[in-house]
């Protein structure tokens, strides 16, 4: 500063840049907070329909909380920068020679190690305590919901449907996922030909099917309603029809359809191959030829041959 | 001929020639008898025939072959034959032949950079920036047929369920898009801005191995047709990231991706090698590492991740032609291999390819922000540290791609951990950028405002990367649209617009002429704003529940579906008034813009532009950095026109002065 603008004030009037930044981010970032978590929150995908998904539900809004104010810091120093510090016309100086600064360095790195190693901590925790938080976690799971017995249900998947077994109930085979509220749910996923994977979008359940591999995932149902089920992995021409729409209902319900249904596909279920965690695919499309040549095509406990379904 | 136990020169690029059989220079061939495309053409066509003959005559009775009525072994065979044969045709091998031989190379880099005219950018030539420019209309031409075939997928997804393209087609398609761009893209700044530039900015007068390096261009042309040509086979129905058993055992299309990318890998390692080499080696006397500029510390790092990781894409691509052609089981579970095996091996090199992506971006806007803030860059070794953090880590990640599929459970966490910890240096940019921006004094020039849109894209781009290491939100958000959008916010974004700013700031000193800058600033518009518009939305159809790579969607997802459509018809229209401004301004206008219209301290910026062959007429020695601005007494970037006893010295001994000074010149 010379003496002449000591004199005249000038330097004086520098404004605190750096405060006034804050002071515009601050009610931003509160109040993009306020509304992540209060309005938008309840509403996050994937919802609360099962454990698995509400705990997500949970993780995404914490994420959501904490990257909000980080974007909202960036986005306001960089309109404030640009409305500031744009070049005058006629002002052909160039800016002040600031190569570093190491204290802000400093911070800057602490602050976003602090954050991201938040999250690690938190994301692990969130992924052991709801028993893995609905990812398959391959054929010896280590994080097990507690509270008694959970229901098996195995999905196959093949080119292109989802098939389900039901070992606890004499192994029948069916397209319809039922599934009763309040229980633990246990998926053990395979597939009989290319990797697929078993996406249950209201439970937040997503294992990949790979054939001749078991992949175990975890949930328990606490609502009743509607699961949208589709294949996040691309396996071939029919991938985007490998949907299914599942149910989630009250337990004697889900007895009563469990009961009835392994009376009425009794007759198939003697005829499939005995109930296991994976299957020889070559066995299985034998098996897919002697059904079609008894007359017996379609799940409710056949086997697809490549050429279904038909194109939509 | 007397062996020489003390050569009188240093040895010359092309072998030393011996006294009394120099080369004389005749009148030179006509263009039609000298390598160029045509006869690259001619082999490429002549290999192919040998190749598929020969495969045919191997394999045509093995089992698999009979039954399913296709020749996978012949496919390959002629596709690899080919690309030998186009690589034979355009010259590639001849001066390495002749040398064998014992016998004098005709050519060397500066009497090929002596040379003008077009048709030098049709041959094997020698000068770094010819390849530069071959391979810059190479890679827009490259990211235009990409382009392409992506609006082929949104005109597919306007309606769920009125179907444009049949399912097979359309799984083609995609395949071909998203292989196109992971593909090309990854040498889309280092090839043409990297070996154009990396010289000139490190003040020497050639790079280390310009056969290497013109080898590395001319394998895109041949992985491009190689991919492009699966069309004709049916296209491959398992997208880029070719999940086995799926693409073993998939028809002839999955051919020509696996033989496409092994090419592409292969260009990727020869690329990283001489960079790499060339920054190390051949930077002038006083370009110390902390005086390098970000874009070359970019160039670099960039240069190693492909250099480690390209190699075992390269390993995967033969596993499973071999898998595909003669019985190997590497990743057939049921006769002992595994699925995992391909995934794990594709994204060893699949995870350190997206931040081959990344990084560059990075080093243009370093390099584009001193220069439009009239301020040094704040925070150099921040930024070298977090390009350097980045590679390092991007090696420990992979596995984050892999979180669903059911590997063993305590490997997520670790590599939740990791793919956190990354963003950390991936991080520092953001610092660096908003240090550069405090009391600078922003121009706000088609370059600076590409380099604005890329922090703007990235930041969404990164902070979404953050939602997918999180292990549970992931398995809500794995396979969907979210997955997209994030990587087409950190590539498209963040890459592209690099590059685009890149182009701008840089194509005076490359042609000597200026692109419309008026043009340029209805680009940059309409490609934000549409860029935005398209795929913002996407990370909502995602956490609705719409998966990746699929034809149909639930109806409740059309009006959102329909909205990204247009926008990226639009979005399109804008890179077509990139196109039109780039030809006309190179073509038609051709205003021209000598000197330094940027005001800009680096080196590049110190020659004539376009520069001379040789690029400067003596070495420089290099007195400060590139990004003193600010200060009056900050010495100039380099002196020139260094006297020639200054380098002598610097090499060590009186006596060697002339040599040297001879070999410099």
């Amino acid at each position: 500063m010379t003496p002449a603008d000591a004199v005249a004030g000038t330097q004086r009037r520098e404004p605190n840049h750096g405060m006034r930044i804050f002071l515009i981010w601050l009610p931003i970032a509160l109040a993009a907070d306020l509304i992540i978590w209060f309005v938008w929150g309840p509403h996050m995908p994937p919802g609360d329909m099962s454990s698995s998904a509400r705990s997500q539900q949970f993780d995404i809004n914490v994420m959501a909380v904490m990257a909000a104010p980080v974007m909202a810091f960036v986005l306001t120093y960089g309109v404030y920068a640009l409305v500031v510090w744009r070049h005058r016309a006629g002002d052909e100086e160039d800016g002040p020679p600031i190569h570093g600064n190491t204290r802000i360095a400093v911070t800057w790195i602490s602050v976003t190690s602090a954050i991201v190693l938040g999250l690690a901590v938190f994301g692990t925790v969130e992924l052991v305590a709801p028993a893995g938080a609905g990812a398959g976690e391959g054929n010896t799971p280590i994080w097990k919901p507690g509270g008694g017995a959970a229901l098996q249900v195995q999905v196959i998947a093949q080119q292109w449907r989802f098939t389900y077994r039901y070992p606890q109930f004499g192994g029948f085979e069916t397209t319809s996922l039922v599934l009763p509220v309040g229980e633990n749910v246990q998926f053990d996923v395979t597939s009989l030909d290319v990797v697929h994977s078993f996406w249950a979008y209201q439970l937040g359940v997503k294992a990949d099917a790979n054939p001749g591999v078991n992949n175990v995932a975890f949930t328990k149902p606490e609502h009743t309603g509607a699961i949208q089920v589709r294949c996040a992995e691309l396996c071939g021409l029919w991938h985007a029809d490998m949907t299914t729409v599942g149910t989630v209902v009250s337990t004697p319900a889900f007895s009563s359809w469990a009961a009835s249904t392994r009376v009425q596909l009794a007759a198939l279920t003697r005829n499939l191959p005995p109930y296991s965690l994976t299957y020889d695919p070559n066995s299985v499309s034998q098996l897919g030829k002697a059904f079609q040549q008894a007359g017996l095509t379609g799940a409710g406990g056949g086997y697809y041959g490549p050429q279904y379904p038909v194109q939509p | 001929m007397a062996i020489d136990l003390q050569p009188d020169k240093p040895q010359q690029p092309g072998g030393h020639v011996p006294s009394g059989r120099e080369p004389q220079p005749g009148a030179p061939r006509a263009w039609w008898g000298r390598p160029a495309i045509h006869t690259g053409i001619a082999g490429a066509v002549l290999g192919y025939f040998v190749g598929h003959w020969l495969g045919n005559l191997i394999a045509s009775n093995y089992q698999q072959v009979q039954n399913s009525g296709q020749n996978d072994f012949a496919i390959i065979l002629g596709y690899v034959l080919g690309t030998i044969g186009w690589l034979a045709g355009l010259g590639v091998f001849n001066d390495l032949l002749r040398q064998m031989a014992g016998r004098p190379v005709h050519a060397d880099a500066e009497a090929q950079a002596a040379a003008a005219g077009t048709a030098r950018f049709f041959r094997y030539s020698l000068d770094h920036k010819v390849v530069g420019i071959q391979y810059l209309v190479g890679m827009i031409g490259y990211f235009l047929t990409g382009g392409l075939l992506a609006l082929a997928i949104r005109t597919e997804l306007l309606s769920p369920s009125y179907h444009v393209f049949s399912s097979a087609t359309y799984t083609a398609i995609v395949g071909e898009h998203g292989t196109m761009m992971m593909m090309m893209m990854s040498s889309v700044i280092l090839g043409p801005l990297g070996n154009y530039l990396v010289p000139l900015m490190i003040g020497s007068k050639r790079m280390a191995f310009p056969r290497i390096e013109a080898l590395s261009f001319w394998l895109t042309p041949a992985a491009y047709l190689v991919l492009l040509s699966g069309l004709m086979f049916g296209g491959f129905p398992f997208g880029w990231t070719g999940y086995a058993p799926l693409s073993i055992e998939a028809t002839q299309g999955a051919d020509s991706y696996a033989v496409a990318f092994g090419i592409m890998g292969i260009s990727l390692i020869l690329l990283a090698f001489n960079l790499i080499v060339t920054i190390t080696c051949y930077r002038a006397p006083g370009m110390r590492w902390s005086r390098l500029p970000i874009f070359v510390w970019s160039n670099l790092t960039t240069g190693f991740l492909m250099l480690l990781a390209a190699p075992v894409l390269v390993g995967a691509m033969y596993m499973m032609i071999t898998d595909r052609t003669v019985q190997t089981a590497f990743f057939t579970d049921d006769l002992g291999g595994s699925s995992y095996l391909w995934q794990n091996l594709f994204w060893f090199f699949g995870h350190p390819e997206v931040y081959i992506l990344a990084l560059p971006g990075f080093g243009i806007v370093c390099e584009i922000l001193p220069v439009f803030c009239r301020k040094p860059l704040f925070g150099y070794r921040v930024a070298a540290a977090g390009m350097v953090g980045v590679t390092l880590l991007s090696f420990f990640v992979w596995q984050h791609h892999l979180f669903d599929s059911g590997i063993d459970p305590d490997m997520r966490p670790v590599f939740m951990l990791t793919t956190e910890l990354i963003s950390i240096p991936t991080g520092f940019i953001f610092l660096v950028a908003i240090g550069t921006f405090w009391k600078a004094k922003i121009h706000f020039t088609v370059p600076m405002l590409f380099a604005l849109g890329f922090f703007f894209n990235f930041l969404i781009g990164g902070i979404s990367g953050v939602f997918l290491s999180d292990v549970p939100a992931d398995t809500t958000e794995h396979g969907t649209f979210f997955v997209m959008a994030h990587f087409h916010y950190t590539i498209m974004g963040g890459l592209i617009f690099a590059f685009m700013g890149g182009l701008y700031y840089w194509l005076p000193k490359i042609m000597g002429i200026r692109l419309s800058q008026r043009l340029g600033q209805i680009h940059f518009w309409t490609m934000f704003v549409f860029f935005n518009s398209t795929f913002l939305p996407l990370f909502a159809v995602g956490m609705a529940g719409q998966p990746r790579r699929v034809y149909t969607y639930a109806q409740n997802l059309t009006t959102l579906n329909d909205w990204v459509s247009i926008s990226s018809f639009l979005l399109g229209g804008s890179i077509l008034i990139f196109v039109i401004n780039f030809v006309y301004s190179t073509v038609i206008a051709r205003v021209p813009e000598q000197g330094n219209p940027w005001r800009s301290r680096g080196l590049e910026w110190q020659v004539s532009s376009p520069p001379g062959p040789g690029n400067f007429d003596r070495v420089p020695v290099v007195l400060s950095g590139p990004y003193e601005y600010g200060s009056k007494d900050a010495p100039p970037v380099a002196d020139l026109d260094p006297p020639l006893g200054v380098l002598s010295e610097a090499y060590g001994g009186a006596g060697a002065g002339a040599d040297v000074a001879e070999v410099q010149r």
